[in-house]
């Protein structure tokens, strides 16, 4: 009635419509939101860092001349056959089961024309897999999947998974929808049903008993195999001393970015750390135990590039591992599939419904009709090119920062854009020498 | 028959003599193994037609990932005896730990006497029987196999099971979450004989003094109303 103006309408910071989106669809289906991948929110991470670069004190290395090494050995501290890769980028552990027979093909064809590795899962070893990943690491999971001590022998590492980034504290999901014949033989379970793994291994809890059972999978393998210990970014430093004393050769660190294939989103979301936060606390509790390089560190969680490759190498680690962006090149949530991604709801990069098995791109299934339009050849070649793109940047950034190995980076070559990452990182705000909590604990 | 000294040789040489055996090509078939004074990790991922007696009690995981091997245990064994085993037969005299047979894929499992709690966790097709009682938790997740229990079975028997079939003689203290009585029906008694023969067990128990417990497979897809059983 009055000539006033209308107070605009005034969305809530609390109640986004996000949020009461999430709180309408809760209500209408009693069920938490599952889904697929990593954490989405925002987060300080090696976007946030920047090198150096040589200058009047430090100098260069010519981009197409001199040589920048990129190798790296893994297990040298007990394993009586390490595993040497002329890359230091890994493919992460990602099941059968989760992903497609072809789509773990493909991660083996890219993953041994680059020089690296690639991870077994929670659903055991695939033949896919084996015949064309020249170094496998096999994981040893809650679940117990298809363990056996047959593939165990033919592993050329095994990794003990203790957690994972996306759900440090949780276990496996695998839904109905894609247990099935062959999935569900190879976990031994009944087809269709909801598969919950285990969030603790059955046979052993505490830092003592693993210690024991290392002894025990070394003694199967007899002392051959680099025995890795994977955590989720929790508690790194004090998981790091413990994987230490219990025996690893090798201890792999996911951080809240690392994918999962499916859990709930509250987990993904609220539990965990992001990876810049752990890794210096891990190379820390290396470098307290004098084991800095003597037990090597892959990291994971949100690498991307080879900017991101090369500043967690600064930071300290040996290797990094990735996944999301492994399948990202393998063809993952690829524009030219968004009439596939609008019938399902979503869009294209932003699917994370894997858990369906509905993957217009092939990939998280395990429909044939859907598994059959992924080319594992062509996959492979992508997953390579990829890899090798990675290698080249992390290199060209290294040479920038006068190093002939990636290993020498270091985190003086590194500066943080913002406070948080400072903190984090254990590096200098940019333009200043201040590290925010050093000199006052860590 | 080869005796293997522990105390003397070291595990390492232990399981490295017995893996030497894979393929079959010996006549070395018998074994004994003495001093071994709780040793964890005894004849582990041994694949070979042996037949080995451990002397004495060991500590975690002996006989683990066991193919094929016939190993007797005279003493008692620690946690996580006979842990995914794939084949084979794993005889305790004594008393077993925590997790015996955790995860066991295959083969026969005997414990003489109890075994404490999450026994046959997890179990993927191995069988297992137990002549004294089990405890708390035991076939938690259990994906098939038997688990034969002459005794008594503690807290929270066959939480979350799939599709083991348990039988217990004796009370069991509490079901787990989905685990529920079945009827014995003509093909139980059967397997159950069998069990109770290769287990040792025959003339200790029959077949119609035991209860059959499996899955309600109410847990198998999630459903909002059943959230308080998980």
């Amino acid at each position: 009635m009055s000539d006033f103006p209308h107070t605009p309408p005034r969305f809530s910071a609390t109640f986004t419509p996000a949020i009461n989106a999430e709180i309408r669809r809760a209500a209408a289906s009693g069920i938490y939101d599952i889904r697929g991948g990593g954490t989405k929110r925002h987060l300080p991470h090696f976007d946030d860092l920047l090198f150096l670069g040589a200058s009047i004190s430090r100098y260069p290395l010519e981009g197409y001349r001199e040589k920048c090494a990129t190798d790296v050995w893994l297990g040298t501290r007990f394993a009586k056959n390490p595993i040497h890769l002329d890359i230091p980028v890994t493919i992460a552990g990602m099941s059968f089961g989760a992903l497609s027979g072809p789509a773990k093909e493909a991660l083996g064809r890219g993953a041994t024309e680059a020089g690296t590795s690639t991870t077994t899962g929670d659903g055991g070893m695939t033949e896919e897999e084996r015949g064309h990943s020249k170094t496998l690491v096999y994981q040893v999971l809650p679940s117990r999947y298809g363990m056996n001590p047959d593939d165990l022998r033919r592993a050329d590492a095994i990794e003990v998974v203790v957690g994972q980034g996306a759900k440090p504290g949780g276990g496996g999901m695998l839904l109905g929808q894609k247990i099935s014949d062959r999935v569900a033989m190879m976990r031994n379970l009944p087809k269709g049903i909801d598969q919950r793994s285990a969030c603790r291994h059955p046979d052993w809890t505490g830092p003592d008993d693993l210690e024991i059972k290392i002894l025990e999978i070394r003694e199967i393998t007899d002392w051959e195999k680099p025995i890795y210990v994977k955590i989720g970014g929790a508690r790194p430093y004090y998981d790091t001393a413990l994987a230490v004393k219990a025996g690893a050769d090798v201890v792999v660190l996911d951080g809240m970015q690392g994918g999962t294939a499916a859990t709930q989103d509250v987990f993904i979301e609220q539990v965990g750390m992001p990876i810049l936060a752990c890794i210096p606390l891990a190379v820390k509790a290396l470098q307290d135990l004098g084991m800095h390089r003597k037990v090597q560190l892959i990291v994971s969680g949100g690498i991307r590039t080879g900017a991101d490759v090369a500043k967690a190498m600064a930071m300290g680690a040996d290797a990094v591992a990735i996944g999301t962006a492994a399948l990202v090149a393998l063809g993952d949530n690829d524009p030219k599939l968004e009439a596939e991604y609008q019938k399902l709801q979503t869009t294209a990069d932003a699917y994370d419904d894997w858990h369906e098995g509905k993957d217009p791109a092939g990939i998280t299934t395990q429909d044939p009709e859907l598994f059959k339009r992924f080319d594992p050849v062509l996959g492979g070649r992508r997953l390579k090119n990829y890899l090798k793109v990675m290698t080249l940047e992390a290199q060209t950034i290294a040479r920038a920062c006068g190093k002939n190995h990636l290993h020498n980076l270091e985190p003086e070559d590194l500066v943080a854009l913002n406070v948080e990452a400072a903190a984090m990182a254990g590096v200098p705000l940019a333009g200043t020498t201040w590290i925010p909590g050093r000199n006052g604990g860590f | 028959m080869q005796t293997f000294d522990l105390a003397a040789r070291g595990l390492r040489e232990l399981n490295q003599t017995l893996h030497s055996l894979r393929g079959g090509q010996t006549n070395e078939t018998v074994w004994e193994i003495v001093n071994t004074r709780g040793s964890h990790a005894i004849a582990v991922g041994v694949d070979a037609p042996l037949d080995i007696t451990v002397r004495g009690t060991t500590g975690y995981y002996c006989a683990g990932m066991n193919k094929q091997a016939s190993i007797r245990i005279t003493g008692s064994a620690g946690p996580g005896v006979a842990e995914n085993m794939m084949s084979g037969t794993v005889i305790v005299e004594g008393d077993a730990s925590q997790y015996a047979g955790a995860t066991g894929r295959g083969g026969l499992l005997v414990i003489k006497g109890n075994a404490s709690s999450r026994c046959g966790i997890s179990m993927k097709g191995i069988d297992i029987v137990v002549h004294g009682s089990i405890g708390h938790m035991s076939a938690f997740m259990a994906q098939s196999g038997s688990l034969v229990v002459l005794g008594d079975a503690g807290d929270a028997l066959g939480d979350s099971l799939y599709e083991a079939k348990l039988y217990v003689r004796g009370k069991v203290k509490s079901l787990g979450a989905d685990c529920i009585e079945k009827e014995m029906r003509p093909e139980h008694y059967e397997a159950l004989e069998e069990l109770l023969r290769r287990g040792e067990a025959t003339g200790k128990a029959k077949p119609e003094e035991f209860r059959r417990y499996g899955s309600a497979r109410k847990l198998y897809n999630f459903n909002i109303d059943n959230a308080a059983a998980y």
